[in-house]
């Protein structure tokens, strides 16, 4: 059976470097618009680029390139529109390509951090990118300039048309785009004032919809190369088990079966792990599951046991402090009523749609993959590790992700793809895991508990504050060396103190409280954790925001006035929470039950109103959310509301169905049956309120799955009377909760 | 072998009775919009048409199909993306990261080939495809554009 070449007609172009492995994914998305009459530029040789971020055709379709991945969040349609803004050119020709991690290197880094995680995708870049953009504009103007022999000066840009006015000579980018390479860049460009903006901080179409409505674009998962062969992989069930044998006769004359091949750990000695290569996927997925194999040496981690562990942190002497201030235990001492509640979240898998995958070719001079990553010049240092080739004779092809979520900033199987290119040199080998084996084998968002305790005096005035976290550091399993005299600081997001450092200033507790201690009781289990889209800010906005509201009730006062009281050092925080509130109707008298969060993550402010309805069976209907969000500067207001909505399906997924546990090291929930996630009839109806207030740039992507969970669950309450505190929900009765 | 006809031409495949008809439709055939993304028939991301109705393709066996069936991929739904379901997906921007959209489309068509006017209750019960980046209530409103278009 022969495997159909999809290159062609997949807008890829196959060029032959030294290896005859050289191969360069163009740019996926299309201009929208082609002139019927445009006149014929096929004979002239393609213009060079203007500078690393804008290549301008004979035609003027500008090609904006993009470092970021894009993973579903819109980074790639915002970044290409701060580009289209600074270099004054047609929205309507604007098209993207991802440079290589390769090209990267190469060019001294000159695209920057290649790195998508931590909503910084546009917050992290926006400055170089834009003064690159501003850069090429200038280039451009005095290509035009030079060429009339007028000032530079003197001449203005627009919709890619560049215009002397005292001459009446005008010319686009295309014509002069070639010269402009040619040019010094200038030494300073300024940017523009976001007021100015008509291209960004509008409300702009996706540039990538077109082919997803298709079937056209091209995902890892949809590569196809001459010649290619499939592998299905089989990693150790078991947390830290190895390969003891496998019985490859047994499956080797099976339909399509090449080889059967043991692979390596990506993180540790010896074989983890074991593969089939075959002509198609399924034939080797089926292969491999008849393979008989015998595993040894695993861990026989169970999360019930666990419990016992996370309940021993709670309590414990010794903890990390990440805040604190003035004296809990004189208030606790002094306190006319003391409030305590104890939360959990459980392990979360990303459950990114399309499961790991990675297409490697290997040659004893080069190894170049085919990856949906996040991080594409991790990616290629793992590609030189696993290959032991030099990192100048590997590269990195990146394509969109079929979701990413944090998942995909790791390598493991990029490695392993390697691994098995190694095995069939100048075959390319496609390695697709099963969606068994991505739940199985995920980095998981770590689990915690929290004690939370609370003093109020005799007015119902909050006067002591102690939140103790127990559980898993993530750093301490991935950044050891990010640890600070072992503390985990992340461990603390959403609720550090300000004035740490420039880092974690986007961290920090944005509630004034007059005594407070927040700390950590490490409590670290043998699984592998990792950053799941919110990380930290997840887990800590139940604990905080959940408590604020029992206080609130115990107070005796309204949870909006007692949350507002406590916000008067910070009025943007208040302001997306009275937001919120207002559209979301609360306190008004409907007899509906409403819940409010408002946190601060990744840079921006961001609240929720819930509006809940218990069924008389116990079960829940969410009906409406509300949901503020102050990022600072918006730059595409249309893009931030699909992620305000899309973090409400992801917050809620793992709030009501969303829980990983093991037991004998092994996880149980393998598939969406058991790891289920939130379909349309659960969803509610989102409106999204965006209030840039100016001034700053936060970012967008996570910070409101924060607010979803405690939004809702402190609705249940008002509807209740009863509070959740053990996640995720699933078939609780919410009447007996 | 099999014969199959995919998107109005008549096929033949050589692969063996038990393949999942979405192996058959990415591996054999080179239409890769129909994506894998469970193999257990949870996640929907396989929807395709057999004879206008949505089915989820990764737990259809090939040799289940008998070669008259009018079998229709997210490739074949229409020409240049012009069935009211792409239409209203693109007016509203609904894809994310867009890979469960080939599958979130075909069963949104397939309901409305079956019954044109949906209520709420109907799309709760009939779309129980997994979105993870979270497109479900644009998704809502994509239907009801759609409708609007049909």
């Amino acid at each position: 059976m022969a495997v159909k070449t999809l290159l062609s007609r997949r807008g890829f172009i196959v060029g032959t470097g030294a290896t005859g492995l050289t191969i360069g994914i163009l740019a996926s998305c299309t201009p929208s618009s082609t002139e019927p009459d445009a006149p014929d530029y096929s004979d002239l040789p393609p213009n060079a680029e203007v500078n690393a971020w804008v290549h301008i055709d004979h035609d003027d379709t500008v090609t904006v390139r993009i470092a970021r991945s894009e993973m579903g969040q819109g980074t790639l349609t915002g970044l290409a529109q701060l580009v289209a803004e600074e270099l004054d050119c047609d929205w309507d020709k604007v098209t993207t390509e991802y440079p290589t991690p390769g090209e990267n290197l190469a060019r001294d880094r000159i695209w920057g951090d290649y790195s998508t995680g931590g909503s910084q995708g546009i917050r992290g870049s926006h400055t170089y990118v834009r003064e690159g953009a501003a850069a090429a504009k200038a280039m451009l103007i005095e290509a035009a300039a030079n060429e009339w022999g007028v000032p530079a000066s003197e001449c203005t840009s627009e919709n890619s048309v560049i215009t002397h006015a005292g001459s009446g000579q005008t010319t686009t980018y295309g014509k002069v785009a070639n010269a402009a390479g040619q040019l010094a860049p200038p030494l300073e460009v300024s940017v523009k004032d976001p007021a100015d903006w008509k291209i960004a901080g509008q409300p702009k179409k996706r540039l990538d919809t077109k082919d997803k409505l298709t079937g056209a674009q091209v995902y890892g998962a949809d590569i196809q190369l001459d010649g290619m062969l499939n592998a299905s992989i089989k990693q150790a069930p078991q947390i830290g088990a190895s390969l003891k044998s496998f019985d490859a006769a047994a499956v080797e004359s099976m339909p399509g079966v090449k080889k059967v091949v043991s692979v390596r750990n990506p993180f540790g000695e010896g074989n983890n792990a074991v593969a089939v290569i075959a002509e198609t996927w399924w034939q080797a997925h089926k292969a491999l599951q008849a393979l008989p194999v015998e595993w040894e040496g695993g861990v026989p981690f169970s999360t019930t046991e666990f419990e016992a562990e996370l309940d021993n942190g709670l309590t414990a002497d010794e903890a990390f402090v990440g805040n604190m201030n003035g004296d809990v235990v004189g208030a606790f001492a002094d306190a006319a009523q003391m409030v305590e509640a104890t939360y959990n979240m459980p392990f979360q898998n990303h459950a990114c749609m399309e499961p790991m995958n990675t297409t490697a070719v290997y040659t004893e001079d080069r190894c170049e993959i085919w990856c949906p990553t996040q991080n594409g010049e991790a990616a290629l240092a793992a590609v030189s590790e696993a290959s032991g080739l030099p990192i100048t004779q590997c590269d990195v092809y990146k394509v969109h992700l079929g979701g990413g979520f944090g998942r995909r900033g790791a390598a493991d199987y990029v490695q392993q793809a390697v691994f098995l290119a190694m095995e069939m040199p100048g075959t390319p080998i496609k390695l697709q895991w099963s969606r068994e084996e991505d739940m199985i084998h995920g980095f998981f968002h770590p689990t915690t508990k929290a004690r939370v305790r609370g003093a109020l005096d005799a007015d119902g005035n909050l006067t002591g504050l102690h939140m103790r976290i127990s559980g898993q550091s993530i750093l301490a399993a991935l950044i050891p060396q990010a640890l600070i005299n072992g503390m985990d600081i992340a461990t603390f997001q959403g609720l550090l103190p300000s004035g740490l450092n420039d880092r974690v200033e986007d961290q920090t507790l944005k509630y004034s409280f007059d005594n407070l201690l927040i700390d950590h009781a490490m409590r670290n289990p043998p699984v592998r954790p990792g950053f799941w889209r919110g990380v930290n800010l997840n887990q800590n906005a139940i604990y905080l925001e959940c408590f604020m509201d029992e206080l609130a009730f115990a107070a005796g006062r309204d949870p909006l006035e007692f949350r507002l009281a406590h916000l008067k050092d910070s009025p943007l925080t208040a302001a997306v929470l009275q937001a919120a509130a207002e559209r979301g109707g609360w306190g008004s008298n409907d007899g509906k039950a409403r819940g409010l969060c408002s946190m601060y993550g990744f840079g921006s402010h961001v609240a929720a109103c819930a509006e809940v309805t218990v069924r008389d069976d116990g079960s829940l209907k969410i009906d409406r959310i509300v949901a503020a969000t102050d990022p600072g500067t918006a730059v595409n207001p249309q893009q931030i509301e699909a992620q305000v909505e899309g973090s409400f399906v992801y917050g809620l997924s793992a709030m009501l169905h969303g829980e990983i546990t093991f037991e004998n090291g092994e996880v149980q929930e393998q598939n969406f049956d058991t790891f289920n996630s939130m379909r349309i009839a659960e969803m509610p109806e989102v409106e999204t309120i965006i209030m840039p207030s100016g001034g700053f740039w936060g970012g967008v992507g996570e910070p409101t799955i924060a607010v979803a969970a405690p939004a809702v669950l402190n609705a249940i309450y008002a509807a209740t009377g009863k509070r959740v505190r053990q996640l995720p929900i699933k078939d609780q009765d919410l009447r007996n909760a | 072998m099999a014969t199959l006809k995919v998107n109005g031409k008549s096929v033949t495949v050589e692969v063996e009775d038990d393949t999942p008809l979405l192996f058959v439709l990415r591996e054999q055939l080179g239409l890769t919009g129909t994506k894998y993304g469970c193999g257990i028939a949870q996640c929907g991301t396989c929807t395709v048409h057999v004879d206008g109705a949505a089915i989820r393709s990764c737990t259809y066996p090939v040799g289940a199909l008998s070669g008259e069936e009018e079998i229709t991929t997210i490739e074949g739904l229409s020409e240049d993306a012009s069935h009211p379901v792409q239409q209203a997906w693109d007016e509203l921007d609904i894809p994310q990261c867009g890979y469960c959209q080939p599958g979130m489309i075909m069963a949104v068509a397939g309901m409305l080939n079956d019954n044109p006017t949906p209520t709420d209750e109907d799309i709760d019960a009939e779309i129980t495809n997994i979105c993870r980046c979270g497109t479900l209530a644009r998704v809502r409103k994509g239907i009801k554009l759609a409708v609007d278009k049909s």
